[in-house]
Order: C-alpha cells, then structure tokens, then sequence
C-alpha cells in the first residue's frame, strides 16, 4: 500500500518535472528522477487518496465527459455572476443551502467540492460526511433535495460512475 | 500569415480573459458582504484566468507545458482557497448581508466544530 502511493506520487512528480523543464536531455532526467525519488520516499505515505485514481477505459472516458461538462457549466456560470455584477440593480439572493451527496471516496468528494466552488454562484463552505453545505448566489430553493438537485446532481451522476 | 491569424485570435482571447478579471474586480467592490465578494473576485475571474493562459498559448506555443501546469495549479488551489476563506470568515462572525434568504449552516456550526476539536 505504501508503496502503491509512493510510485504514484513519483509519476505524478515526474510528470511535473517534464512540463517545467519541456527537454529530455539525459542530465535533466536524472535529476527529476532523483529529486521526486527522495521526495515520494519522504512523503509518499501522506499521499494514498492518490491510490484512488482508476485507470480503466471507461474511467478514462467519463473523465473527458466530466471536464467536457465542467467547461460548459464553469463558462455558463462565469457569464451568469459577471451579468449580475454588472446590473445596476445587483440582482442577488444569497444563502446557505444544504445539500446531500451519494459519493463515498475521499477523492471523489474533493473532485466533487472543488468543482462546486470553481462554477460561481455556489460555494462550498463545509463538509460533514454526506452533507454539504454551499453558499449559494442565487437561492432558488432552501429544500435539501431540490438544492441537490440544482447544484450537486449535474457533477455527481458522472462521477458516480467513475468512482462508484 | 497563418501565423498572424492564429495572433490575432490568441489576442482577442487574452482581451476577452481582461474583461472577465475586471468584472471579477468590479464584483468586488459591489458585492455587500464577504461571501458574495469571494464568489465574484476569486471565481469570476477562474475564467479570466483560463482564457488569458489559452489565448498566450496560441501567442508562444513553446511555453505549453507551464501553462498546462499553470491551469492545473489555478484548478487544484484556487476552490481550496475560497472555500477556506469563507469557512475561516463563517467562525469569526463576520456578518452576512441583510437580505441573506437562509443560513442552514447556523443550527448545525456548533456540531461541526465540536467534532473538529474532538478529532484534534
């Protein structure tokens, strides 16, 4: 197990030593190589949520879904609070919802959360086991299952099927 | 000039990626209280940022690893970010605007720190 992440964490080090550096000259891969050796032995155990990545095709594919669907809604609601900003009227109607999630991973929840904060207009504030508790721009509805609806549903059924 | 097309379309993203900072900007100063201001500065402008990273994309391709490191970095920090600031401003007491329609937070707050400090 401690091995498993700590060859994750190397990969991943890796792969951010090639996009700085963008050469492959054998020096440069030495280095890169020896550096996220000592860092993934020293912090490797830290790491395990990295363990939870699938590398099936299908989890490759709803992957790409997901990021397609992230962009739409990040755009849309981008569009969304910049029209509110400027309206001189300031259309706003702010609150804290709570909402429910079905998703049981670590990194799931945290793709989850993060990608509720990234659109605007919702902004997740805490989380307590399956419950979320997001700031909401525009409150359409304090009931659980309608703001689930609304804010959590459209991220989850794809990343359900990811992670399960 | 292909090349110059391929300019002109990297500058007119990079503006287009201006403009949704500024609106970000702007958002900050209209907004009434520390939330909305924190859904209007930190996350108007994630757009703006992306939009700047691709259009300098198309200006220096030779730059592409950075900038995919740099959307990445801004992906993975940014709702970290936000998120923590609201949570850290909810614990102080910083007051939320008037018209504010429904705080579900406020009966389960007590709970949840409790918890915290227990797991502490």
């Amino acid at each position: 197990m401690k091995i498993k992440s700590q060859f994750a964490l190397f990969v991943v080090l890796m792969i951010v030593w090639f996009l700085i550096n963008n050469s492959f000259q054998i020096e440069i891969v030495i280095i890169g190589a020896v550096l996220s050796f000592i860092i993934s032995l020293i912090f490797g155990r830290r790491t395990d949520v990295l363990n939870e990545f699938k590398f099936t095709p299908a989890a490759f594919f709803y992957t790409l879904v997901y990021l397609l669907v992230f962009f739409v809604e990040l755009i849309k609601s981008n569009i969304d609070v910049a029209l509110r900003v400027i309206k001189p009227s300031l259309p706003i109607n702010p609150g804290i919802v709570k909402t429910k999630t079905v998703l049981k991973s670590k990194m799931a929840r945290m793709i989850l959360t993060n990608s509720i904060t990234l659109t605007p207009g919702t902004l997740t504030v805490d989380i307590d086991d399956d419950i979320l508790y997001i700031h909401w721009i525009d409150v359409e509805s304090d009931d659980i299952d309608v703001a689930t609806e609304k804010i959590v549903k459209k991220f989850e059924k794809i990343l359900v099927k990811i992670y399960g | 000039m292909e090349n110059s097309v391929i300019e002109i379309i990297g500058a007119v993203l990079v503006l287009l990626g201006a403009i949704f900072l500024f609106l970000g900007a702007l958002g900050l100063v209209r907004m009434p209280d520390v939330y909305n201001r924190i859904q209007a500065g930190t996350k108007a402008s994630t757009l703006g940022t992306f939009l700047s990273l691709i259009g300098l994309l198309l200006i220096i391709p030779a730059w592409w690893g950075k900038l995919i490191l740099l959307v990445i970095f801004i992906l993975i920090t940014n709702p970290v970010s936000s998120h923590v600031l609201a949570r850290a401003s909810y614990c102080i007491k910083v007051p939320m605007f008037k018209k504010t329609v429904v705080d579900k937070y406020k009966e389960d707050v007590v709970k949840l720190f409790k918890k915290d400090e227990n797991n502490d």
